[in-house]
């Protein structure tokens, strides 16, 4: 695999910087809100890629998340609710040679427009989706959605919720997903390295965000992400490294019969040898798919890539297919269709 | 061949009507009567009429199926009211066609299949062919089942491949009642069995079976004769409305210069486009099968955004589901075709059976004030035409154009003058120069009011659009009220402003008189047959037949002002009369309106036009 992005995008021939992707429209969105750290990630990583700056596009649906298209400038449609993922695979399919990034948030993806994300996933359209999972719907100003916790109050749950959430990670692998990586608003650096990953993923990837709603949902990642805790309570995936964690680097996962467990170094006889490896290439999504089910309190939450598997893409089959019947059929031109078969002149 | 008849009948047209069970092949059957009748030099259109379950129960009336065809020796418009022959290969479907059949009228029979349980399956209470219920018809009994076995009882068929093929002696009885020759027929079988010499074989038997047997019956003692069609000279081919419809799309994307793109879903009776386009990926014809309705119309706008010929096609149901997508074409003013091949509604309605009652849906189905161009096409060949300038319009203006076209229109079939590509009119879009200067997404051309087409990768043309409201010019993010109305007024006019690039309305007939009969849509052939009839009698009727209905045709008050009455005919109940009612005030509307999931037939719009001639 290339250390590029995906080679068929034409690059840049000046070298690009942030400031060359900041659109002149103001950001509204609340202060505090962790969609800022996102914005300035993305902004980070576009010139990185070295495409073209006219060779980004970027997609949304409907959400506080989907206005991101607004405030990028790159060639942008900010669409209708949930179907940022049909949108983008017409952008995608009709225009291969473009970078497509999508802004997503966890109503739009999984509640409206779930039937158009499992339906990219599995396609393997070379699209980067950035899913903001904030676990609430934020636009609209505080209802659950399909990634809040069960019993949580919202308004439209008085007594709670009793609907049992989506884990994004699980639907991303049950949809054959090739490409799953979590983040988290408050670490910026990571958010940019996985971008970067994405990008240079050829097919679907899948980039779920926990980001914070200081309105609705505040603190909502809080038992995973506070500051004093989050050492012992996520793990920071790195491929070819075992997977190790805890503010003492003490503790690890290991495989024990066919389930993951936490283990602490030096504890029973354990060393590192007994720790998974981190594989995010790796084709069977298997313990991808433990990983990105791992949750707390049995377990530290995953984040990283967690999946990037190589998988063909749908764009470049299409190609393949109108290359290879440009090459073989006899219908050239709408002139020979329109002759063809069985006609005849009467004079 | 020797002919052994003496009777001859001289006939400038004659319907002929298949019908069988699902399975007995009488689409087939048909079609190979319609090609024969092509090549032989006459004009022709075709219907095929079938249950919307794959295979209904055996010998029920619910399993059905049907292929009306209509040939002549002058211009066919119609597939024809009632038949002059009609083939039913069970009683089912004899039960079900004999209303359809004209007095008098021959009719085919395979006698076989006359036995008492279906009889009774079909639903009959006494034996039609013994109560006396079919005496003013000309029967022809013919044990088409046993003579097909007979005659290949040599070859050692299985049972199954040899009762298949007793559609092919049905066709050999038409085949002798025309005096056609079998060469096309032949070529299909060669090409269609290339590998089983056994099948071509078997079907050349039975093809020649069913014509020596009409050789020997006396009820068939006399033979059709239709002269040549005298026709426009040039190159025809037979052409559904639907596959004409793909190729209309086809033809515009290469004129342009842009990319045809289609997202589109599976639905009853539009699924041929979809088909068809998805053969031609040599020509550059993307085509994505997506997952839902409004997946295929929002991956044909994304395509669209970035330069494509963006299309997706429908029926009524798949249509109401893309209605807020429309709007988002509407509001950033995105290039779109969308097809609505209209059936039966509402919900899932009749959906394999034709009507127009998705007008009102195209003209006004969205939130907010939400314009988009109608057209509809007339026939199943001027689908290409109208494919083609619902392409040019969209591109051309900006705009999301419904095309509406119908079941019959789709699945029926028409003679179809090929045209020369190059001759077709131009296609330009206002694809937006790299680097131009005066460049703002929302920015107009002062005639079309159409902003600019900026395609990604273009330097210097980055922008951003989408469904909330746009600030005039600039395109930026605005709620300001003052902008909301002006863009509102905006896109009103701009889509109003298409008037002055479409042809004028024609009449057919005197441009003053008592009654103007107004159709739109798949019903003109039925209605200029009628008015020209009632014209010959030296009725003051004339025809007017719309194809442009959002915009109407500039002259459309001047076409409506000369007439005493307006009789609006449509395939429901009155909504282009309503519609001409709103925006053309002042006239004597009548209308006449069906909605049985069927066409309307020449002789009742002629009553009708009668009627409303003599009211007062």
């Amino acid at each position: 695999m290339s250390n590029q992005p995906n080679l068929t995008i034409e690059r840049s021939s000046v070298e690009l910087t942030k400031e060359d992707f900041v659109s002149d429209q103001m950001v509204k969105w609340c202060p505090g809100c962790g969609a800022h750290a996102i914005l300035s990630s993305v902004a980070n990583v576009f010139p990185k890629l070295g495409y073209r700056k006219e060779n980004i596009m970027m997609v949304s649906g409907i959400g506080c998340s989907s206005r991101f298209p607004y405030y990028v400038n790159t060639y942008g449609i900010h669409g209708i609710h949930g179907r940022a993922a049909a949108i983008s695979s017409g952008v995608k399919i009709a225009n291969p040679h473009l970078s497509v990034w999508m802004a997503t948030g966890d109503g739009d993806s999984m509640a409206i427009g779930g039937n158009h994300f499992i339906h990219i996933i599995r396609r393997n359209i070379d699209i980067n989706i950035l899913l903001f999972n904030n676990q609430i719907y934020g636009l609209t100003k505080g209802q659950y959605s399909p990634t809040t916790p069960m019993g949580s109050v919202t308004k439209t749950s008085p007594q709670g919720t009793i609907e049992h959430p989506f884990n994004p990670g699980e639907l991303v692998l049950g949809a054959q997903g090739t490409f799953f990586a979590r983040v988290i608003d408050s670490n910026p650096r990571m958010m940019t390295e996985v971008m970067f990953e994405a990008a240079r993923h050829d097919g679907t990837s899948i980039i779920e965000i926990l980001q914070n709603c200081v309105i609705f949902a505040d603190k909502t990642h809080d038992s995973v992400t506070n500051k004093d805790v989050r050492e012992d309570r996520q793990i920071a995936l790195r491929n070819g490294e075992p997977m190790i964690f805890g503010k003492n680097k003490d503790k690890g996962i290991r495989l024990n019969g066919s389930r993951l467990e936490v283990v602490t170094l030096g504890e029973n006889g354990i060393t590192e040898d007994d720790l998974l490896i981190h594989d995010m290439y790796e084709q069977d999504p298997g313990i991808h798919l433990m990983l990105a089910k791992m949750a707390y309190p049995h377990f530290p939450v995953a984040i990283g890539v967690i999946r990037s598997a190589n998988y063909p893409t749908y764009d470049d089959m299409v190609e393949e297919q109108i290359s290879y019947a440009k090459e073989t059929s006899k219908i050239k031109t709408v002139d020979d269709l329109l002759n063809s078969g069985d006609t005849w002149e009467i004079k | 061949m020797v002919k052994n008849k003496s009777n001859v009948i001289q006939r400038d047209a004659v319907v002929v009507k298949f019908v069988g069970d699902s399975g007995d092949g009488m689409q087939l059957t048909g079609t190979l009567f319609s090609d024969t009748a092509a090549l032989v030099g006459l004009d022709l259109a075709t219907f095929p009429d079938y249950p919307a379950e794959i295979r209904a129960p055996h010998n029920t009336v619910a399993g059905v199926s049907g292929f009306q065809v209509h040939v002549g020796a002058k211009k066919i418009e119609t597939t024809g009211d009632q038949c002059d022959v009609l083939v039913a290969m069970n009683p089912a479907s004899l039960k079900a066609n004999l209303k359809w059949a004209k007095p008098g009228a021959t009719i085919i029979i395979d006698l076989d299949t006359f036995e008492e349980n279906a009889i009774k399956k079909a639903g009959y209470q006494t034996n039609p062919l013994e109560d006396g219920s079919l005496d003013n018809f000309n029967m022809v009994k013919a044990p088409i089942t046993t003579l097909t076995r007979a005659s290949l009882k040599h070859m050692g068929l299985d049972a199954k491949t040899v009762d298949k093929s007793k559609n092919m002696f049905a066709l050999g009885i038409m085949y002798h009642l025309f005096s056609w020759s079998f060469d096309s027929t032949y070529d299909f079988f060669n090409k269609k069995f290339k590998n089983k010499p056994q099948v071509i074989e078997a079907n050349k038997t039975v093809l020649e079976a069913g014509y020596s047997f009409a050789d020997t019956v006396e009820a068939l003692n006399s033979v059709y004769q239709v002269s040549k069609a005298s026709m426009v000279p040039g190159r025809y081919r037979n052409i559904t409305g639907n596959v004409a419809t793909a190729w209309g799309f086809l033809a515009a994307s290469e004129r342009s210069g842009r990319p045809l793109f289609l997202g589109s879903y599976p639905i009853t009776p539009a699924t041929e486009i979809l088909i068809e386009l998805a053969k031609y990926k040599s020509l550059g014809a993307k085509v994505f099968q997506a997952e839902d309705e409004i997946a295929g119309i929002c991956s044909a706008i994304g395509a669209s955004y970035t330069g494509s010929l963006a299309l997706t096609t429908t029926s009524g149901p798949g249509f109401s589901l893309k209605s807020e997508a429309i709007g988002l074409a509407v509001m950033t003013e995105l290039p779109l075709v969308i097809v609505n091949v209209q059936r039966g509604g509402p919900s899932t309605g009749l959906p394999t059976k034709t009507e127009q009652s998705d007008l009102y849906q195209a003209l006004f189905g969205r939130n907010g004030e939400c314009p988009a161009v109608v057209l509809a096409a007339s026939s199943s060949a001027d689908c290409f035409n109208y494919a083609y300038m619902a392409s040019k319009i969209a591109m051309e203006h900006m705009t999301p154009v419904i095309l509406l076209t119908d079941g019959y229109l789709g699945n029926g079939s028409q003679l179809f003058r090929i045209p020369k590509v190059a001759d077709l009119p131009d296609i330009n879009p206002p694809v937006a120069e790299p680097n131009d200067p005066d460049f703002k997404p929302y920015k107009r051309n002062p005639e079309t009011l159409a902003r600019k087409w900026a395609l990604p990768g273009t330097e210097g043309l980055r922008h951003r659009i989408g469904g909330l409201e746009k600030e005039d010019i600039y395109g930026n993010v605005s709620s300001d009220p003052l902008n909301h109305e002006k863009m509102t007024l905006l896109r009103n006019e701009k889509v109003q402003r298409i008037a002055n690039y479409i042809p004028e309305q024609e009449i057919t007939g005197e441009k003053e008189g008592d009654v103007l009969v107004v159709s739109w849509g798949g019903t003109f052939g039925a209605v200029e047959e009628a008015a020209e009839l009632l014209q010959k009698e030296g009725k003051k009727v004339s025809h007017a037949h719309f194809h442009y209905i959002m915009p109407l045709p500039k002259n459309t008050e001047n076409v409506l002002k000369g007439f005493k009455k307006i009789l609006v005919c449509e395939l429901n109940s009155g909504q282009f009369v309503n519609y001409l009612k709103m925006t053309q005030y002042g006239h004597n509307y009548s209308q006449y309106n069906k909605v049985q999931g069927l066409p309307f037939t020449v002789t009742e719009l002629v009553q009708a036009i009668n009627k409303t001639l003599e009211e007062k």
